[in-house]
């Protein structure tokens, strides 16, 4: 009908001198169906009012570059999927994007902060580290008065300047302070509750607690300077007498204690207050320190000692973790993948269930069933095996919570991989006379690895890093009473966080860094493996 | 259906599709926009927002202080749920990122570290306020000479016992045990006393022995502050200390053992497996479940010596970064330290309340409270200082290790010498 020649005109117009839009709704031919119209314009606003909605947090942080990145990538959305030009772009460009937030940038914060000293006490800024140390040391003068306080202004509410009014609930006098000073105001010009807390007051105007909220910020950087130190308010019904004891003094970048003399110099490059014997102010501040994170974890004795045994151990526990699962994963496909087998509906579901449950909580059942006395499996075994207490017995434990909790996840696959290669493959080579194993594994067996290396490959990555599987089952142990760091069953990144976070405080950058080195060693793992891959795809 | 559009005139389209994105953007913003509106409402004539970060349990219980300080002052308060495995760490990360609560609940020891994140602010409270407090308490939430937090609640170890099968508190730790072997021999029980250790220690626990074998674990200062210079367990007296986890341990008579844990000790008392258990507070509620006649008594000590439980308190603190320190200052000095709260909290967690009035008004109709409060009283307070993270892996394994029949001295050493590098 009329469609057909209307097309057809399409086709023609795009012959050479045509201009082509610009902008549109239209895909690239020029067409485009109402369905698409519709997600178009839903996914784009979608994204609109998610940036929108971005937006707000930070224009009110003031995080000018966060803004500028999110209307780069706005604008380069609209633009992808407004112009008909960049056709192989709209595939591509959210899986780009998810790839960017959720892989690049962690990675490279990661990277970036193996390079800090970030963790506890190494947070922030030196100006923040320095505004925490002063408020910490403000000590209430000794004997010294705690007013009743009320919040009053000289001026308008909302804006005029802040007056302490404060009552000496000893002499019941009372005073007015600002940032000039104490005033004592004359009895009769106030009127106050039996307490104390003044309500009225000449000349001042006292706010609601609505209005001092709405102010809160800075009441609390309101100080009334007195000779002893300052008044400092206390929420917003009394006030003290403060001195702060430990003041930073810009002359000799140190922090100085009143009472005792002492200074703690800054130290820039581990970003903290230190003193002559290098006793360090517990306030710090984050700063760069260059490779020595890396050199700590290279030169550290204790890692060193241990290092070489872990590294083995996580090889056999990933390696071995592939390999059992790998196995009686593909057992119990081949079995269940006989045709015309009864009830085989019934046991692929029944496999599949535990895989359905949350691995968290099966590991810790796991634990409990491992229990020496009150355990399952010593109960029903009748064995006497102190599981987590001796080396060989922990590394089969947790293997064997392993091979549970994966075989079924390895039993999918290879089901899928199974049914994938085509039965007149097997059959030719039984006309040819092999023999059922010898088809498998010749024929069957390369087929299936051709399909499933990568899997194999990247579950070998994970079980590397399978920080669960050991912590919450063994926990890394046993331990050698001479070595609470290194257990039998620890693999590095068990270990690690147990040095990066088991010290005096979470120790992030070192933690990065150990991080780093182990991303190294999988990817260089990983890549091998995918080597080999692609060599056993040319064999075929 | 196909939809054509002609390539030279897209002129509709694009305002089309603009139009509609701002639209639903708007739409989608409309929340947002009411913040907006009552963010100025806050400017104009007051209002103002305070946030709590506290637990599941204690949230409904400190809603009542919330709604009073809200009818009072017109200010909105809310109450947010954080679990507190991870409490502490968020609060820091949030302070630092600009987003921290005004106010946020825990447990006192972590003091030392949010202090030196600048994440939480000193309390001045007058002496009658001071007064109105446990004085343990009280010295639980004080670091360096400064209170940084409102107590609410004290906790310690104690002994269960099980009154159907030992009826007599025992007096030492050998009287424990021979009750406990006498009721194991008479197949009463199967095991003579319920103990966590578990696979790889637990410190908390092992503290009361190992004190009672007299040890310490970080020197005091005059102020009460500990020294993270005086490791206890670097010193001599701390392998013989030690020792008892042997004595009594696998090796030994058989009453520690680390197939008992935190998990499962609770489980093994109140299935009546052990006439003891050595736990808290907070396995009351499971053993009142499980229908057994119990009573509390300090942990005994060997022979006459004391056996010194760590001592916790808990407390909601300021945060120094909060949006609103002044109302978050008002709330905790004013409203929160009240009986009737305290009184709440107690309902909903039983726990010795901090405040004198509320532990007086909760002791008449429960006879628990006076026993935990007194076995805690010659208690010492867990310490506050960063460095005792570093404490709690490595000892917890040496006692596992020296329970499982490991030399009490090497181990020992070696614990204390991976603290010690930990530290530093």
């Amino acid at each position: 009908m009329s469609d057909t020649t209307e097309i057809s005109e399409e086709r023609a117009s795009h012959g050479p001198g045509h201009r082509r839009p610009r902008f549109g709704l239209s895909g690239g031919d020029g067409t485009v169906s109402t369905g698409r119209l519709v997600i178009r314009i839903a996914v784009l606003g979608v994204a609109a009012a998610l940036a929108l909605w971005a937006a707000f947090p930070l224009v009110n942080q003031g995080n000018w570059i966060g803004l500028g990145i999110l209307v780069a990538v706005t604008a380069l959305l609209f633009y992808i999927y407004l112009s008909p030009r960049v056709i192989p772009a709209k595939y591509l460009i959210p899986g780009t994007l998810f790839l960017i937030a959720f892989q690049v940038v962690p990675v490279v914060y990661t990277v970036t902060t193996a390079f800090t000293n970030f963790g506890d006490g190494h947070r922030g800024t030196k100006q923040e580290a320095i505004t925490a140390i002063q408020d910490a040391s403000v000590r209430q003068v000794p004997g010294s008065t705690v007013y009743v306080l009320s919040i009053a202004t000289t001026g308008d509410p909302v804006s005029g300047d802040l007056v302490f009014l404060l009552t000496d609930p000893g002499t019941d006098a009372s005073f007015a302070g600002t940032a000039g000073g104490l005033r004592e105001l004359p009895a009769g010009a106030v009127r106050a509750d039996p307490d104390g807390k003044i309500r009225q007051a000449q000349g001042y105007t006292v706010l609601t607690i609505g209005q001092a909220a709405a102010r809160s910020a800075e009441i609390a950087a309101f100080k009334v300077p007195t000779r002893a130190g300052a008044l400092y308010g206390q929420g917003l019904s009394r006030a003290f007498e403060g001195a702060p004891q430990q003041t930073y003094e810009a002359g000799c970048d140190c922090i100085r204690d009143a009472a005792s003399g002492r200074t703690w110099t800054a130290d820039e490059s581990d970003g903290s207050f230190a003193d002559q014997q290098g006793q360090r102010l517990a306030q710090g501040w984050k700063v760069g320190v260059g490779l020595r994170n890396f050199t700590d974890v290279v030169t550290d004795q204790e890692i060193r000692s241990s290092f070489l045994k872990m590294l083995l151990w996580n090889f056999v526990f990933a390696g071995g973790t592939v390999l059992i699962t790998f196995a009686l994963g593909l057992l119990v496909a081949i079995t269940l993948n006989r045709p015309g087998m009864r009830g085989q509906r019934v046991y692929r579901s029944l496999i599949i269930l535990p895989y359905a449950m949350p691995a968290v909580v099966m590991l810790l059942v796991w634990r409990d069933m491992f229990n020496t006395e009150f355990g399952l499996i010593n109960r029903m075994t009748g064995l006497e095996v102190n599981w987590f207490g001796t080396p060989p017995a922990a590394q089969v434990a947790v293997l064997l919570v392993q091979l549970w909790l994966g075989y079924n996840y390895m039993f999918l696959v290879c089901t899928g991989a199974l049914q994938s290669i085509p039965a007149d493959l097997t059959e030719a080579a039984s006309i040819d006379g092999a023999k059922p194993l010898y088809a498998f594994r010749t024929v069957t067996f390369p087929l299936l690895l051709i399909a499933l290396a990568p899997l194999l490959i990247s579950s070998f990555a994970f079980n590397f890093n399978n920080f669960a599987g050991i912590y919450l089952v063994s926990g890394g142990g046993p331990f050698p009473p001479d070595n609470p760091n290194a257990g039998a069953t620890d693999i590095l990144i068990t270990y690690t966080y147990r040095l990066a976070f088991g010290g005096a405080g979470a120790q992030y950058g070192f933690a990065a860094a150990v991080s780093v080195f182990i991303f190294v060693i999988v990817a260089t793992v990983s890549i091998i493996g995918f080597r080999r891959t692609r060599s056993l795809e040319e064999i075929n | 259906m196909r939809l054509r559009t002609r390539r030279d005139t897209p002129g509709g389209t694009l305002p089309a599709i603009l139009l509609a994105g701002i639209l639903l953007a708007v739409a989608a913003c409309g929340q947002g926009g009411a913040g907006t509106g009552r963010a100025a409402a806050r400017q104009g004539e007051g209002g103002g927002t305070l946030t709590i970060w506290t637990d599941d349990k204690r949230a409904p219980a400190l809603k009542a202080a919330a709604d009073r300080f809200s009818k009072e002052t017109g200010v909105t308060v809310k109450i947010q749920t954080v679990p507190g495995e991870t409490r502490q760490v968020d609060f820091v990360t949030a302070s630092q990122g600009g987003k921290a609560p005004d106010l946020v609940m825990g447990a006192h020891d972590w003091i030392g570290n949010l202090v030196r994140n600048g994440a939480i602010d000193p309390i001045t409270m007058t002496e009658d306020q001071k007064a109105a407090f446990n004085s343990l308490a009280l010295k639980g939430v004080t670091f360096d000479g400064q209170i940084y937090g409102i107590p609410f609640a004290l906790e310690n170890v104690v002994l269960f016992r099980n009154t159907a099968l030992a009826p007599q508190a025992p007096k030492s730790f050998e009287e424990l045990v021979a009750a406990g072997k006498r009721l194991k021999s008479q197949g009463k029980v199967s095991e003579v006393l319920a103990f966590p250790v578990g696979q790889n220690g637990d410190a908390y626990y092992g503290y009361p022995l190992y004190t009672a074998g007299g040890g310490y674990l970080f020197g005091q200062a005059d102020d009460g502050d500990y020294d993270p210079g005086d490791l206890g367990l670097a010193e001599p007296g701390a392998a013989e200390a030690m020792e008892n986890f042997a004595k009594y341990g696998e090796k030994g008579e058989g009453v520690l053992k680390r197939s008992i844990g935190t998990d499962n000790v609770a489980s093994v008392f109140t299935g009546g497996k052990s006439a003891f258990l050595v736990g808290g507070p907070w396995f009351i509620s499971e053993i009142q479940k499980a229908g057994i006649a119990y009573d509390i008594s300090p942990v005994p000590g060997f022979g006459d010596t004391r056996a010194k439980p760590f001592v916790g308190v808990q407390a909601l603190f300021v945060a120094s970064k909060g949006p609103s320190k002044v109302l978050a200052q008002e709330f905790a000095t004013n409203y929160f330290a009240q009986p009737d709260v305290a009184l709440a909290f107690y309902r909903a967690d039983p726990r010795p309340p901090a405040l004198i009035a509320a532990f007086d008004e909760a002791k008449t109709t429960d006879q628990d409270l006076p026993k935990l409060l007194s076995a805690g009283e010659g208690g010492d307070i867990m310490p506050a200082i960063p460095a005792m993270n570093a404490v709690w892996d490595p000892w917890g394994k040496a006692i596992a290790a020296v329970v499982g029949g490991a030399d009490p001295a090497g181990t020992t050493q070696a614990a204390a010498e991976t603290i010690r590098s930990a530290i530093e």
